[in-house]
């Protein structure tokens, strides 16, 4: 077809339409096909979202509508926009300031009304079109030519006759410079002013947080960030609208904990956790229930962890090789598998401990498996969420455990072979000595052992914590470790008590977060005992576990152990983000 | 001679629903995607309709049996027979909706009646679907030409006769229960 007609210009244009309404999707199908567009319809937003992540790279567009059966609109569109990066147009039938202005709020970059007529399908494409122009630049900013000119060839679709191309250079440059003269260009409309290209890894990310942390929330500003962050290449727009996400995020998670707290005691993780889970990006989203949008951290991922419940995780092995961090506190290292434990993603987080110097006979498995699975759902992901209330580390841990969908659920870690923990793991259990180390440990353990909580079955032989072992030669030997059973709580272990207590700021991370004093984690950390924290066949050498006291009792160590994980023995400083955070 | 007066019929029956307002524009719409690759479309996305909204409807009515009302659902079940009905341009089945819809948020269906005044609570859509029955058999006739037009205008009476069996609402011309 001769390209002389400028509106049937994207060919091929990849759109993938998510309604309920079976009419709706073959009309709409219809239109867009004749618009010369590759049309994918999908009924359900759970499985649009599905059919996202497995062809990531294979959709130029979304249009989805607002109501549906499984999912709200918006929120599939946070989801698309955070995860995917993809323009979405919102449809419905309301046309209501109201919603069209929360369809924008959330990120979508039109709004249509219903009934849709074929002259607004035609023009789609400039979302499209627009988004690339805002990533192209944003990346020109930073780097050579070389993105332009890889813009270039990744715009040839859209530019069959270079008609285009002459435009592009000249926009992008315009638009460069424009941009500079718009140095505050807001990213309120999260669409188009999205991040460029620019990959929120879970590094970057961990970065970010850490960045965030630094400055303190309420402080925090994009410019402030970035400088923090020193990455090459990232602009000050990146920054913004990742920042901007995040706070949404934040802010709904906070909610949603606040509503899942309550209650969730004991969900049930039951649904096999497919390798998606893996992902931890992608495993919030596996939990419909949850709200966890936006930002993909942690503390969605790991509930959406918790949710998969992976049929195998009974029987899986369950050493939990803390290994004590070393001085500089290394990233924790996963102490627990977090694949196997579903929720234990954070926690893997937690204790990965490194380099631990101790002789670990068990190693640290980093799969306290979990055999988690038992704990269906017990604990629920809220747990998580709570996570990113009270500590912002925390949030860093749980970006980290973006890394974890590399972990694969399906083949526990071998024991020794830490999972890699992300890169910026925040944990700050580094420690100091060896001994520290293992308090360090110590509460990271309990954390795992708490987010294994309830549900959990297995049960643990020895929970002793291996750091004991080795490491913590210093320690006492008082700590013994109670082996978990079965849901039965997880006995009490004696914490050595020269472990700086400070180390256990879990304690009071706890308290921030349940407004409780984990007493128990204060100085004497003795008889901590995770409640309703059951390991099976959790290895975990010498592993105090700490009871949490009753605020931590949720089943779900809902709140505390993450607090647990967060201690720096350099400082016991967690930002708590509380309403800063949710600002 | 029977055929041409059932042409003229039909597409009088055709003009009719676009005159009281049944149909809209977004039905032009659906003849205009119609093409070579998909002849029968829009018959096909009539009889989708007709199916989903015969969900929807059954869904509505047992939301409304129940005691006490549950607006909330209502309100959303009726939402989504409103979407559907948007899809061909049921104009009229959109406008019961949102009457409904507003009685909703009101909290009280007592006042609601449907346009033709029955005394049934469920949305006119419900003898409205039975009409909308007939769109896809009024689709497959031939475009209307000038002539036919004009024997169109004639035989109101008649298409008022055609309807009048199968609905309850009112249409210009006599009407026969």
């Amino acid at each position: 077809m001769v390209l002389s007609d400028a509106t049937a210009f994207p060919y091929g244009l990849r759109v993938l339409v998510v309604d309920d309404d079976p009419t709706w999707l073959k009309i709409l199908e219809k239109m867009l096909r004749k618009c010369s567009y590759e049309v994918t319809t999908c009924g359900l937003a759970s499985i649009a979202l599905q059919i996202l992540r497995e062809r990531r790279n294979k959709f130029d567009i979304v249009i989805s509508d607002v109501n549906m059966p499984d999912m709200d609109g918006f929120k599939l569109l946070e989801l698309i926009g955070l995860e995917m990066d993809l323009p979405v147009i919102m449809m419905s039938i309301d046309g209501e300031t109201s919603r069209v202005m929360k369809g924008v709020q959330h990120g979508a970059c039109d709004y249509l009304l219903k009934p849709v007529r074929m002259k607004e399908l035609r023009n789609i494409w400039q979302h499209v079109y627009r988004k690339k122009m805002h990533e192209v630049k944003e990346i020109e900013g930073n780097d050579s030519c070389d993105d332009l000119q890889i813009f270039r060839n990744g715009v040839e679709g859209f530019n069959e006759r270079g008609l285009f191309m002459r435009a592009d250079s000249d926009t992008m440059r315009k638009r460069k410079d424009m941009d500079k003269d718009h140095a505050d260009q807001d990213s309120s409309d999260g669409a188009t002013v999205k991040k460029a290209r620019v990959v929120w890894s879970v590094d970057l990310h961990q970065k970010f947080v850490n960045a965030v942390n630094q400055i303190g929330f309420d402080k925090v500003g994009p410019k402030k960030i970035l400088d923090l962050m020193n990455v090459p290449g990232l602009t000050r727009e990146n920054v913004a609208s990742h920042l901007q996400k995040y706070r949404l995020y934040l802010s709904r998670l906070q909610k949603q904990n606040e509503e899942r707290i309550m209650g969730a005691a004991r969900q049930d993780f039951s649904h096999k956790g497919p390798s998606d889970n893996l992902n931890l990006r992608s495993s919030f989203q596996e939990q419909p229930s949850n709200r966890s949008n936006g930002f993909q951290h942690s503390s969605q991922k790991i509930q959406a962890q918790t949710n998969i419940p992976d049929p195998h995780l009974d029987e899986t092995k369950t050493s939990v090789t803390l290994k004590v961090p070393d001085k500089n506190g290394t990233s924790v290292s996963d102490a627990i598998d977090p694949q196997n434990i579903t929720s234990a993603s954070p926690l893997s987080g937690v204790f990965s401990f490194e380099r631990m110097p101790v002789n670990q006979d068990r190693k640290l498995s980093e799969t306290m498996i979990l055999e988690c699975q038992s704990w269906s759902g017990s604990v629920p992901p809220k747990q998580f969420m709570q996570y990113p209330k009270h500590n912002h580390e925390r949030c860093d841990l749980l970006g980290d455990y973006s890394c974890l969908p590399k972990l694969d659920l399906e083949h526990p870690i071998a024991p020794g072979h830490l999972y890699a923990p992300p890169p910026v793991i925040s944990m700050s259990c580094s420690v100091e000595g060896d001994v520290r180390d293992f308090s360090d440990v110590k509460p990271d353990l309990l954390d795992c052992m708490k987010s294994l909580s309830p549900a959990l079955t297995c049960t643990v032989e020895s929970v002793s914590a291996q750091l004991s072992d080795s490491v913590v030669t210093s320690t006492n030997s008082d700590q013994k470790f109670s082996s978990v059973e079965g849901l039965s709580s997880i006995k009490d272990c004696d914490f050595d008590q020269e472990r700086n207590q400070a180390t256990l700021l879990t304690s009071e991370e706890a308290s921030i977060i349940c407004g409780t004093d984990l007493t128990c984690l204060h100085d004497d950390l003795s008889g901590y005992q995770l409640q309703g924290v059951s390991f099976g066949n959790i290895g975990l050498n010498s592993i105090d576990l700490f009871q949490c006291n009753d605020a931590m009792a949720l089943p779900g160590l809902q709140n505390n152990w993450y607090d647990d994980v967060e201690f720096s023995s350099e400082t016991m400083e967690f930002p708590l983000l509380d309403g800063g955070l949710f600002a | 001679m029977d055929y041409t007066n059932l042409r003229r019929q039909i597409i009088s029956m055709k003009k009719s629903l676009f005159d009281q307002g049944y149909l809209d524009e977004q039905f032009n719409q659906l003849e205009e995607l119609q093409d070579d690759s998909s002849p029968n479309f829009v018959e096909e996305v009539v009889a989708l309709f007709l199916k989903d909204s015969s969900r929807l409807l059954t869904n509505i009515e047992q939301a409304l049996e129940k005691y006490p009302q549950d607006f909330y659902q209502l309100d959303s079940l009726v939402h989504q027979f409103k979407g559907s009905g948007s899809s061909i341009g049921a104009l009229r089945m959109k406008n019961e909706c949102s009457m409904f819809k507003a009685h909703c948020n009101d909290r009280n269906l007592e006042g609601y009646r449907t346009l033709d005044d029955s005394s049934s609570s469920i949305p006119a859509s419900h003898s409205l679907l039975e009409q909308l029955h007939l769109i896809p058999w009024l689709t497959q006739m031939p475009p209307v030409t000038p002539e036919d037009e004009e024997g169109a205008c004639h035989s109101e009476a008649e298409a008022g006769d055609i309807f009048s069996c199968k609905h309850k609402h009112q249409i210009k011309g006599p009407v026969s229960t």
